[in-house]
C-alpha cells in the first residue's frame, strides 16, 4: 500500500490458491511485516486499544440486543432483566456501560497523541480527518446508546440534545419533529434510536479501515516526527508484528486491568445515580448533565447565551478539529522539538479537564467559594458561567490564534538527523535527513 | 517465526542459541494466556443466550381433571406448549392395558404412563414425537391419535404405533394434588 | 536522540492525566443546591469494600422490614419471589434443587396473594403466590399509588440503592434520621416532613439565622418505622435504626443481587490479566532484546 513491495512467500497449497483468487494471507500478512519505526512509545499503542474497545463494544452490544426491549414500557425492566436473570448478563452490561467510558479515555489520548506529535500533519491529513469522523460518530453513537436504558437522563438527555436541532432557525422544528418520530421523545424515538445505534458502530468499523488504509499509505509518524527514507529502513524500522503486536498486547492488558476495576468494583463510579429512576416525562431531573465524556462540548454549549449560538459552538467546537492540518504552520511536526507550542499544549490539556468540570457544574455557582466578584452582563465573573466562557475562548484560540501564530514565530529545537543515529541537524526536518532526494516514505 | 525475523532484519538483536528454547517458552505462555483469555472472553457471552433464570423458574399449572368427560380430552397450555388430558373410556383402557409390549416402537405399559389410583386420566405433552405438530384427537388406526403432518398414529395411551414417530407421546412431571386435581410441573 | 527533558515529565504525568480524567468522570456530580443536605452517616454495611459480601441474616430481617411495612406502599416490580433463593441472597438454601424450589422462596410466595386470570372462565382471582411469581405491588398503577399518598408517588424500591448518591448509607440514614422535631423556625407543611439527609433548598421556608440553614429538604414519607413494629426471628431488637439498617442492607441487595459474585469474580480476573501481564512484558522483553530504541 505504502510502496513496500510485499514479502510473503505462499508455501502451502491451500495459500497459492487463494493468493491468485483472493489474496488475503498475502494482505495480513504484509500488515504484519510492515516496517514500523522502532522509536514508537506508549502512547502509540492507543489505536490498537482501540481497536480492541470497538470489537468489544460490538460483541457486547449484539448479545445485549438479544435481551433488550426498545419500547418505552418494557425498556428499564428488560436491561434489569439482562442484570438479574440473563446468564452473564450484568457482566456483559456493565462491559458495555464501562465499555463506552474506556473508549473515550482511549480516544482522547490518541487525539491527543496525534495532536502533540504533530500526526496530523501532511502528508497525514486523512488520516486525521478520517479520525475526526470516527470521533463524531463515537459520540452520536454514545448519545444514542444512554436513551436506551430509558432513565431519567436517558430521556431528559435526550430531550435537551434534541431540542438544540429545533434551535435552527428556519427549519429547526420540523426537522424536530422528524427527529423525535412525533412532538415528544417516545416509543418512536426510542425505536430508532435503537435502530442507530445498531447501525453507527459498523459504519464506525468501516471509517476505521480507510483510517488504517490512509496510514499504511501516508506512513506512520513516530515521536521524532521525521519521515524515515527508504535507505534508512532497515536501521530505523521493525516488523510490526512481533515488536508492535505484543507491545501493543502488553498495554492493552494493563489497559483491561484499569477496565475491570471498574467494570467489576466500581461498575456505576462513571454513570448518573440518576438513571437508575425509570424515565418520566412530567419530572425533571434536578440537575440533567450528559455522561463525563461529552462534558466538554456540553460546557461550550452552555458557555453562549443564545441558544442557537450554543449550538454552533459546540459542533464548531468538533469541527475547528479537521481543518487543523492547515491551521498549524509550523514547519515542525512534534511537539518535542516545540518547547514554546508545548507550553501552549499542556494548557490546552488542563483547559480540557476544566471545560469538563465546568460541563458538570451549576452556572451560577462560584468558582472560589466567598471570594467578592462583580456583575458581568449575565452572570458574576467569579461563577462557572465566565470560567466555562474563558475555557471556551481559549480552546477555540488554541486553534485558531495559537497554532498558526507561534508555528510561523517559534524557533524550534535542533532534530535530529533520524531515529537511530544522535546526530543533530538544520531546522528542516520535515523531509528528514536526506535532503536532496525526500521520498515520501514512511 | 518470530526468531527468524529477528535474526533476519537484527542480527544483533538475537539470543545465543542456548536461550532459544527458553525465549520460546515465554511466547508461547503468553499465546496460551492469550487463548485462555479469548474463551474466557466468549464464554459469558456464549451462555448468555443459554435460557435466562425466569425462563428456566418452572411455571406449573394446576388443571381438575374431574371437567375432562368419559372418552374426551381437554387440551391446556403448560410452558407454551399445548397438554392433552385425556379421560380413556373402561372399553379403551381395557385394550391398551392389554396390547402385548412386542407390538410397540417404543414399549411402555399404559401404568408406567398414569398414576396409580387414577388410570383412566392420561397426561401426555401434544407434540408429536416426530417434528412437533398438534396430534388430532380420535383419528387414526389405533383410537388414540393421529399426526396429519406425516402420519404417524398414536393409541389411547399416546404410544406410537405407526408412522414415523420414535417415541410414544411424553408424559410431563405431573402429580394429583388435592382429589381430582393434578399440578403440572 | 535528544530527549527533552519535559518529555519525561509528561510521560510522569500521562498516566496522572488519565486517572484524574476518571476522577473528574467519577467527581463530576453536580454541585448541591444551597444548604445541600447532610453527609449520610455509614451503616456499617458488610457488603461494602471490594470484597464485600451480604450478611444472610441481616437480608432475611431486612426482607420481613420489607414484607410488613414498606411494601404496603413501595412497590418492588423487578423481583421475584425465586430471586429471594438465589446465591446470596436472604433464603438460599444450598439443598435446593433450584430458587425457584427453594421451600423458605414457595412458602413466603404462598403467603402473598396475586392478581390473576382464572383459567376457565377468564375473570379476574387472586390466588396465593408461587416462587416465579413477580412481587406484587401495592397499588394497580401511578395514579392509584398518588391518590392513595396525597399526591406522592411513593417509588419503586427495586433499584434504589443505584439511583440514589448514596447508596445504602443514604436510605439507611434517611429512614433513621427523621428529628423528633422539625427545628424551630422551619415552615413545614402539610403532608411534609422534614429530614436533614433529604435532598433541597430550606432557605425559602427559614425564618431563622440566614447564615445557618438547616441541611436537607422535605420528604412527602412519614417516618416509616417505629421501635417495636418489627418482630425479628432470630431475637434482633428491633430498634428503628437496627430496622433501618436491615432494610437498606435487603434493598441494597435488590438493587444489586449479583454484587458479591461480581466482586469475587473481579479478584479473579484482575490476578489472571496481572499474570497475563507479567507474561507478556517479558515476551514484549525478550523480543525487543537488543534494538536500540
Amino acid at each position: 500500500m505504502s510502496g513496500h513491495e510485499s514479502t510473503y512467500v505462499p508455501k502451502t497449497g491451500i495459500e497459492k490458491w487463494l493468493d491468485t483468487r483472493l489474496p488475503i494471507v498475502r494482505f495480513g500478512a504484509d500488515y504484519l511485516a510492515l516496517p514500523t519505526p522502532k522509536n514508537l512509545n506508549y502512547w502509540y499503542t492507543f489505536g490498537a486499544i482501540l481497536s480492541i474497545c470497538l470489537v468489544v463494544q460490538i460483541a457486547t452490544g449484539i448479545f445485549l440486543a438479544m435481551h433488550y426491549q426498545p419500547n418505552t414500557a418494557m425498556a428499564f425492566a428488560s436491561v434489569e432483566r439482562i442484570m438479574r436473570d440473563v446468564n452473564g448478563g450484568w457482566l456483559i452490561r456493565y462491559v458495555h456501560s464501562n465499555g463506552a467510558s474506556m473508549f473515550f479515555v482511549a480516544v482522547y489520548i490518541h487525539m491527543l497523541r496525534g495532536l502533540y506529535y504533530g500526526s496530523y500533519k501532511a502528508p497525514r491529513e486523512m488520516i486525521w480527518i478520517l479520525g475526526c469522523i470516527i470521533f463524531f460518530l463515537m459520540i452520536a453513537t454514545a448519545f444514542l446508546g444512554y436513551v436506551l436504558p430509558w432513565g431519567q437522563m436517558s430521556y431528559w438527555g435526550a430531550e435537551v440534545i434534541t431540542n438544540l436541532v429545533g434551535a435552527i432557525p428556519l427549519i429547526g422544528e420540523p426537522v424536530l419533529i422528524w427527529l423525535r418520530g412525533g412532538p415528544a421523545i417516545d416509543n418512536a424515538t426510542l425505536n430508532r434510536f435503537f435502530s442507530l445505534h445498531y447501525l453507527l458502530p459498523f459504519v464506525i468499523f468501516g471509517v476505521v479501515v480507510l483510517h488504517l488504509w490512509a496510514l499504511h499509505t501516508a506512513g506512520q509518524n513516530n515521536p521524532v516526527g521525521i519521515l524515515i527514507p527508504r535507505e534508512r529502513e532497515k536501521k530505523d524500522t521493525v516488523p510490526f508484528h512481533p515488536y508492535y503486536t505484543v507491545k501493543d498486547g502488553f498495554a492493552l492488558l494493563i489497559f483491561l486491568m484499569m477496565f475491570a476495576v471498574f467494570v467489576f468494583f466500581m461498575p456505576n463510579a462513571l454513570g448518573h445515580a440518576d438513571n437508575y429512576i425509570p424515565a418520566n416525562p412530567l419530572v425533571t431531573p434536578a440537575h440533567i448533565v450528559p455522561e463525563w465524556y461529552m462534558l466538554p462540548f456540553y460546557a461550550i454549549l452552555r458557555a453562549v447565551p443564545d441558544k442557537f449560538g450554543g449550538v454552533v459552538a459546540m459542533f464548531g467546537a468538533i469541527g475547528i478539529l479537521f481543518v487543523l492540518p492547515w491551521l498549524d504552520t509550523s514547519k515542525v511536526r512534534s511537539m518535542r522539538y516545540r518547547p514554546t507550542m508545548k507550553i501552549f499544549y499542556l494548557i490546552f490539556v488542563l483547559n480540557g479537564l476544566i471545560l469538563g468540570w465546568c460541563g458538570a457544574q451549576l452556572p451560577d455557582a462560584a468558582v472560589v467559594p466567598g471570594m467578592p466578584s462583580f456583575f458581568l452582563i449575565d452572570g458574576q465573573l467569579n461563577s462557572y458561567l465566565w470560567l466555562t466562557r474563558l475555557s471556551t475562548l481559549y480552546y477555540f484560540a488554541f486553534f485558531v490564534v495559537i497554532m498558526p501564530f507561534v508555528g510561523l514565530k517559534e524557533t524550534p529545537l535542533r532534530i535530529p538527523l533520524s531515529i537511530s543515529e544522535p546526530v543533530l541537524s538544520g531546522p528542516d526536518a520535515m523531509s528528514g535527513a536526506v535532503p536532496a532526494q525526500a521520498e515520501k516514505k514512511g | 517465526m518470530a526468531e527468524s525475523v529477528v535474526n533476519a532484519e537484527h542480527p544483533e538483536g538475537g539470543a545465543p542459541e542456548g536461550e532459544a528454547t527458553r525465549r520460546d517458552f515465554i511466547h508461547i505462555a503468553a499465546g496460551a494466556a492469550a487463548v485462555g483469555a479469548g474463551v474466557m472472553v466468549a464464554w459469558p457471552l456464549i451462555n448468555s443466550m443459554n435460557p435466562a433464570a425466569d425462563t428456566l423458574a418452572l411455571s406449573t399449572t394446576e388443571f381438575d381433571t374431574a371437567k375432562v368427560q368419559e372418552g374426551m380430552q381437554v387440551v391446556i397450555t403448560w410452558q407454551g406448549k399445548p397438554v392433552f388430558i385425556r379421560n380413556r373410556t373402561a372399553a379403551e383402557l381395557q385394550k391398551v392395558l392389554a396390547d402385548p409390549m412386542s407390538s410397540l416402537k417404543d414399549p411402555q405399559s399404559d401404568q408406567d404412563r398414569t398414576k396409580p389410583g387414577h388410570e383412566p386420566i392420561l397426561v401426555v405433552l401434544g407434540n408429536c414425537t416426530h417434528l412437533g405438530c398438534i396430534p388430532t384427537f380420535g383419528a387414526g388406526d389405533y383410537g388414540g391419535w393421529f399426526c396429519p403432518c406425516h402420519g404417524s398414529h398414536y393409541d389411547a395411551s399416546g404410544r406410537i404405533r405407526k408412522g414415523p414417530a420414535p417415541t410414544n407421546l411424553v408424559v410431563p412431571e405431573y402429580a394429583f394434588t388435592a382429589g381430582s386435581t393434578i399440578k403440572i410441573g | 536522540m535528544s530527549k527533552v527533558k519535559t518529555m519525561s515529565t509528561l510521560r510522569v504525568l500521562a498516566p496522572v492525566l488519565a486517572i484524574a480524567s476518571l476522577s473528574l468522570a467519577g467527581m463530576a456530580s453536580p454541585a448541591d443546591a444551597a444548604g445541600g443536605s447532610s453527609k449520610p452517616r455509614s451503616g456499617g454495611f458488610s457488603f461494602e469494600g471490594p470484597l464485600g459480601t451480604f450478611d444472610q441474616a441481616q437480608l432475611q430481617r431486612g426482607y420481613k422490614v420489607y414484607r410488613e411495612v414498606c411494601s404496603a406502599c413501595h412497590s418492588m416490580n423487578l423481583l421475584s419471589f425465586r430471586t429471594l433463593g438465589e446465591r446470596g441472597g436472604p433464603f438460599y438454601d444450598p439443598e435446593a434443587a433450584s430458587p425457584a424450589e427453594n421451600r423458605f422462596v414457595k412458602a413466603l410466595a404462598a403467603d402473598t396473594q396475586i392478581a390473576d386470570i382464572d383459567t376457565e372462565t377468564g375473570d379476574p382471582i387472586m390466588r396465593p403466590g408461587i416462587a416465579a411469581d413477580k412481587f406484587p405491588a401495592p397499588f394497580p398503577n401511578a395514579t392509584a399509588a398518588a391518590a392513595a399518598n396525597g399526591g406522592a408517588v411513593p417509588p419503586d424500591l427495586s433499584v434504589m440503592t443505584k439511583a440514589r448518591a448514596g447508596g445504602a448509607d443514604y436510605i439507611y440514614s434517611l429512614l433513621s434520621g427523621y428529628p423528633e422535631t422539625p427545628p424551630a423556625g422551619l415552615k413545614v407543611n402539610d403532608g411534609q416532613y422534614y429530614n436533614p439527609y433529604m435532598t433541597g433548598d430550606m432557605k425559602p421556608f427559614w425564618s431563622g439565622d440566614p447564615e445557618h440553614v438547616p441541611p436537607g429538604g422535605f420528604i412527602a414519607m412519614a417516618p416509616p418505622l417505629v421501635e417495636g413494629q418489627v418482630t425479628f426471628d432470630d431475637g434482633t431488637v428491633s430498634s428503628v435504626d437496627q430496622m433501618a439498617k436491615d432494610v437498606s442492607a435487603y434493598i441494597a441487595w435488590a438493587s444489586d443481587p449479583r454484587a458479591t459474585e461480581r466482586k469475587q469474580s473481579g479478584m479473579g480476573v484482575l490476578a489472571f490479566l496481572a499474570i497475563f501481564a507479567g507474561l507478556t512484558y517479558a515476551s514484549y522483553r525478550k523480543i525487543w532484546k537488543g534494538v536500540a530504541h
